[in-house]
């Protein structure tokens, strides 16, 4: 699609042309989709070692002030205060009707919330707040910060010989480390299933530390290529796939981002609705789909039994990792049992999948 | 005698018989093929019939015929081996052979010339 506003690009743009990607638009900014190795070697490579991730599209966003955790309550699911000092959490903007605005991470540090939201909501995101600005907090967006990724098991031995001391840090954990001279906030967390770490930092040290952590022989560069089926066999969602305003959290698997204090005070935006799912289950979820015969299914595919409508294929592709093309998608709550076989039904073309459990891929975090 | 298509396929012309197959600069763009689907021989196609499919890891690309005729040949070895379709080997990764009807149809396509002008 043409549009006449020019795409935004982290500071990292030039490093990633330097390193062979291919540039393409996304959410608005110009982003390395692959290097030269292409998609499948760079997702092997983080199941195997560690990707190295640019992010810095999403937005960092900074709440201070003493009615910031009333603020994000009265906007998500989240027992915001119930988040301790250099703990991270996985929330949800929640519409009226308990669809989901936008998914995000909180981290606690400093005294302060400090969220990570989608490059593709970060306009909308901003505005929400904005919107719902409480007197005495004051919201920093920071954008003069980068944010790298670093996934994959090889994670924390790469930061570890760059003299980060990572005894008592784990999985949903966010502090202070100085990474080869330089300071950034770290939280133990990603979007790949893999442990790792999300690397936020001074825009203007990205891409020294960038090519430090290169140089390191585990490290590979990933695009968002690889970024993509590495969530996708993680199953985790995307906002606009698997997430938006009329999918509510039961739906897409998400019960645990209801906070129990948050169910029992059901004070949170579309409460009513989500909560009658959280009880009775949802009349569509998501499940992982397992296509049949090498053919991948793609994003807007129906699925169907015995020729009636009962689900639909949200995002399809290939999982390197499978070595098999695999899907998610939302079907009818009695037809999720694993092993369930239906019929993808794109462009009057037919292809049997099988549902499966979610994450197709374990997830192998590290919990203290 | 080796035509192009906008649409990056080539075919190599030899008597009335066409070999048909995708460019460089397309397998190139696709990334890692990870499925594709050949037509049937015997078949008889119109040219600008979608007579294939490559699936890439992020989406699927259809392969429009160069020329009508028939379908006299297919290259199933090509599938057994998804990763030696590579920039380097396009040319030799014919995908079908093609009985051209009328080999006027060839005259309106670029030579590798015009087709490197044009993804230039």
């Amino acid at each position: 699609m043409e549009t006449s506003t020019p795409l935004h690009e982290t500071v990292l743009a030039e490093f990633h042309v330097a390193h062979g990607a291919r540039m393409v638009p996304f959410a608005g900014w110009n982003m390395p989709v692959q290097y030269a190795d292409g998609i499948k070697a760079e997702h092997l490579a983080t199941r195997q070692g560690a990707g190295l991730f640019d992010v810095s599209h999403m937005a960092q966003v900074w709440l201070q002030g003493d009615g910031a955790n009333a603020m994000l309550e009265s906007l998500t699911p989240t027992d915001v205060a119930g988040i301790a000092e250099g703990r991270v959490r996985y929330s949800l903007f929640l519409n009226e009707t308990g669809g989901v605005l936008d998914d995000l991470m909180i981290a606690r540090l400093d005294g302060m919330l400090q969220l990570v939201v989608n490059a593709g909501r970060a306009d909308h995101d901003i505005a929400h707040l904005e919107a719902n600005l409480a007197p005495g907090v004051e919201m920093t967006v920071r954008r003069e910060r980068a944010l790298l990724a670093l996934q994959g098991p090889e994670a924390p031995a790469v930061l570890a010989r760059l003299g980060v001391d990572l005894d008592g840090f784990f999985f949903m954990q966010v502090g202070h480390f100085e990474i080869a001279g330089t300071p950034c906030i770290v939280t133990r967390s990603g979007y790949t299933g893999e442990d790792g770490f999300e690397i936020s930092m001074p825009a203007e040290a990205a891409t020294a530390l960038a090519t430090t952590l290169l140089a390191d022989d585990a490290v590979s560069l990933a695009g968002l290529g690889a970024r993509d089926t590495l969530r996708l066999e993680a199953g985790l969602p995307l906002w606009g796939h698997e997430l938006d305003e009329t999918i509510n959290p039961v739906a897409a698997g998400l019960r645990f981002a209801l906070s129990k204090r948050r169910r029992e005070t059901a004070d949170f935006p579309g409460a009513s609705q989500i909560l009658a799912d959280f009880t009775t289950g949802a009349p569509r979820t998501l499940v992982g789909l397992l296509p049949q015969g090498g053919r991948p299914v793609r994003d807007g595919a129906e699925l169907a039994l015995d020729g009636k409508i009962v689900g639909h294929v949200t995002s399809g592709g290939f999982a390197p990792s499978l070595d098999a093309p695999a899907a998610l998608g939302f079907v009818e709550a009695a037809l999720t049992a694993p092993g369930t076989e239906l019929m993808a039904v794109a462009r009057g073309r037919e292809t049997p999948v099988i549902t499966a459990a979610l994450p197709l891929v374990p997830h192998r975090y590290i919990r203290g | 005698m080796l035509r192009y298509t906008e649409d990056h396929e080539w075919i190599n012309l030899d008597g009335d018989t066409g070999s048909v197959g995708i460019s460089p600069h397309a397998i190139e763009q696709l990334g890692d093929i990870v499925f594709v689907e050949l037509p049937e021989a015997g078949n008889t196609v119109s040219k600008g019939d979608s007579v294939a499919v490559f699936e890439s890891v992020k989406a699927a690309s259809d392969i429009y015929c160069p020329a009508s005729g028939e379908i006299t040949e297919v290259n199933t070895a090509l599938l057994d081996d998804l990763s030696a379709i590579t920039p380097e080997r396009a040319h030799d990764c014919w995908l079908f052979k093609i009985k051209v009807e009328d080999a006027g149809e060839l005259d309106e396509m670029m030579d590798a010339d015009a087709y490197k002008a044009m993804i230039a």
